[in-house]
């Protein structure tokens, strides 16, 4: 794994605008491997798009993207995955018909001759969920009929299938319970340790401060402050995100 | 919990069984009925619904529609007719016909992944294009005349067996292979289940999508091939409304019409249970004016069940 201090992933001064309204503007920011990245903002804030543009999913109007020294100016879903980027979605982007295993080696089925190794696939499927400490009887039921929890787990387990070098969580705890929780951000800890980078975007200002290296805040699609979440307390990133009090303005002037 | 395999083998048995009452109510109700001379030709028959059919699973299972394969059949039995006639060899006119059925299926495709045109615009376009350039073609008129070799596709046997049974058989095999054993039919459920998952990671939908529609075409070309060949003599009206059969077969199998679930071998099973309708209902000497309406009442309870299904796992 690459040291911690050279970045994997940079994103230089991104602009997105959705017809008249300005979704991203003058962005940048970068992650190394080894590193959790949180971004925090309120709703609106740009968040979920930064990570669509770093996933290859939205095209910015201007800005570039550096990926392991590689600069990529049209990013795809397809490029993203194989420079190593893999994204848990807010939305999470499951199959609602299709079964767990089918979800989660989605993109990168294990096949001989064209043929679906089902049982191979299903073997390892219910391993994966299992190192995520989260209870689905059967892999071959579909994943509309899990719990909300159980989904999210099928989302974080295709991300952890596909050993990519740097992962992606948009709100990776939203829809699920406590255990499940705490499973997900020692996992997520766990493969930081292991030299993976991560980005993770929440609204739980608590799990980001207690999960991550480096803190992010965005407001009306800008990064307005990044810090070490060693040096700043929850009340002053609540401050921070909602821009309106006394020391979130202070905060504010001392970034300009 | 309930798996989706256990699912579906509770709704093919159920198949199974209607098709088996249907089967002896017949046989009690006619005497020619339960014969080995109408069951070849009840299969006959079969056979050309079912290789719609199959293409048709793909492209429902996908979330798409293909109304255009009636035409693709009747534009390939004409293509093939008129090269025979033409003074090109069988194979070869086989071989372009095929070909062109599947390059059919590819615009189609092409038109509705790249173009983002619906589907049900793009070929119900194709339908009535093709159409109207078989009429033109053939004078509205029956191209007839391709010699044995020819005619062989499609009144030839196998032992007992006649060629289009085997030639639908082999490729309802592949297809039920291909749907649910392959990574292009894992793919063309997830176009179904939920086309932007697929895309975000990282798999070409309009690629597959396209694949689809070529393959429903060659499916219908296969069926047309039949026809032409059996009665030997391209029709140009040959395979009108056959498509609303197929997407009713389709259905009824217990493939879903929003997509994300398919089943080959229900299709097989509801295309068997269309056609030894249609002979019952000819043989009890009913007119044909009721087996359309007969075909239209399947397709409406089939889309109810397949709703009523969908309701109650929004509801669990």
């Amino acid at each position: 794994m690459e040291s911690k201090t050279v970045p994997f992933l940079t994103a230089e001064h991104i602009n997105k605008k959705f017809g008249s309204i300005t979704a991203l503007e003058d962005v940048s920011l970068s992650v190394c491997q080894g590193e959790i990245l949180a971004i925090a903002g309120d709703n609106g804030a740009g968040k979920t798009t930064l990570i669509k543009i770093m996933s290859g999913v939205i095209r910015p109007d201007s800005g570039t993207i550096v990926i392991g020294g590689k600069e990529y100016r049209e990013l795809t879903p397809a490029k993203a995955i194989k420079a190593g980027i893999s994204t848990v979605y807010q939305d999470l982007a499951l199959g609602n018909t299709m079964d767990v295993t089918s979800n989660i080696f989605l993109g990168n089925e294990r096949t001989s001759a064209g043929f679906l190794k089902k049982r191979e696939m299903d073997e390892a499927a219910e391993k994966l969920i299992e190192g995520l400490d989260i209870h689905i009887a059967d892999v071959t039921v579909p994943v509309g009929r899990l719990s909300g929890g159980q989904r999210q787990g099928v989302a974080v387990a295709r991300l952890i299938s596909r050993s990519g070098k740097l992962l992606i969580f948009d709100e990776p705890t939203a829809a699920m319970g406590l255990n499940e929780s705490r499973s997900v951000l020692k996992l997520i800890r766990r493969l930081a340790g292991e030299g993976y980078g991560v980005i993770m975007i929440s609204h739980n200002l608590p799990q980001i401060l207690q999960v991550a290296d480096r803190v992010c805040i965005m407001r009306q699609g800008r990064v307005i402050r990044e810090l070490e979440t060693s040096d700043i307390t929850l009340e002053e990133l609540e401050d921070l995100i909602s821009g309106n009090t006394e020391t979130g303005s202070q905060v504010n002037h001392e970034n300009e | 919990m309930r798996t989706n395999k256990n699912r579906d083998i509770s709704y093919t048995l159920l198949l199974l069984g209607l098709l088996v009452l249907l089967v002896v109510i017949l046989s009690l109700s006619s005497s020619f009925f339960f014969s080995w001379k109408n069951g070849r030709n009840v299969l006959n028959q079969s056979a050309i619904y079912l290789l719609l059919s199959i293409g048709m699973t793909f492209m429902i299972s996908a979330g798409q529609i293909d109304l255009s394969v009636g035409s693709i059949l009747g534009f390939t039995g004409m293509t093939m007719g008129l090269l025979i006639q033409g003074g090109t060899g069988t194979a070869a006119a086989v071989a372009i016909g095929l070909l062109t059925a599947f390059a059919i299926g590819l615009v189609n495709g092409l038109l509705v992944s790249y173009g983002r045109i619906n589907s049900f615009i793009v070929t119900l376009s194709t339908m009535t294009i093709l159409r109207g350039i078989i009429l033109i073609k053939t004078n509205a008129k029956s191209i007839f005349g391709f010699g044995d070799a020819f005619t062989f596709i499609g009144s030839g046997s196998v032992g007992p067996v006649n060629l289009p049974i085997v030639i639908s058989i082999l490729a309802a095999a592949a297809g039920a292979v291909i749907l649910h054993r392959t990574r292009f039919g894992s793919y063309c459920l997830f176009i179904g289940s939920n086309e932007m998952a697929l895309n975000r990671s990282g798999v070409s939908v309009r690629k597959y999508k396209t694949l689809i529609f070529a393959l429903c075409g060659l499916c219908a070309g296969a069926a047309g091939m039949i026809v032409t060949s059996r009665i030997n003599s391209a029709e140009p009206l040959a395979g009108q409304g056959y498509e609303m059969d197929a997407i009713a077969i389709t259905i009824l199998g217990g493939t879903d019409l929003k997509g994300g679930k398919g089943s080959v071998i229900g299709t097989v099973i509801a295309c068997f249970i269309l056609n030894v309708m249609k002979n019952g209902l000819t043989l009890l000497s009913i007119s044909s004016h009721y087996q359309e309406i007969l075909t239209g009442v399947i397709l409406l309870i089939a889309v109810s069940v397949s709703e009523s299904g969908q309701r109650k796992k929004r509801e669990v």
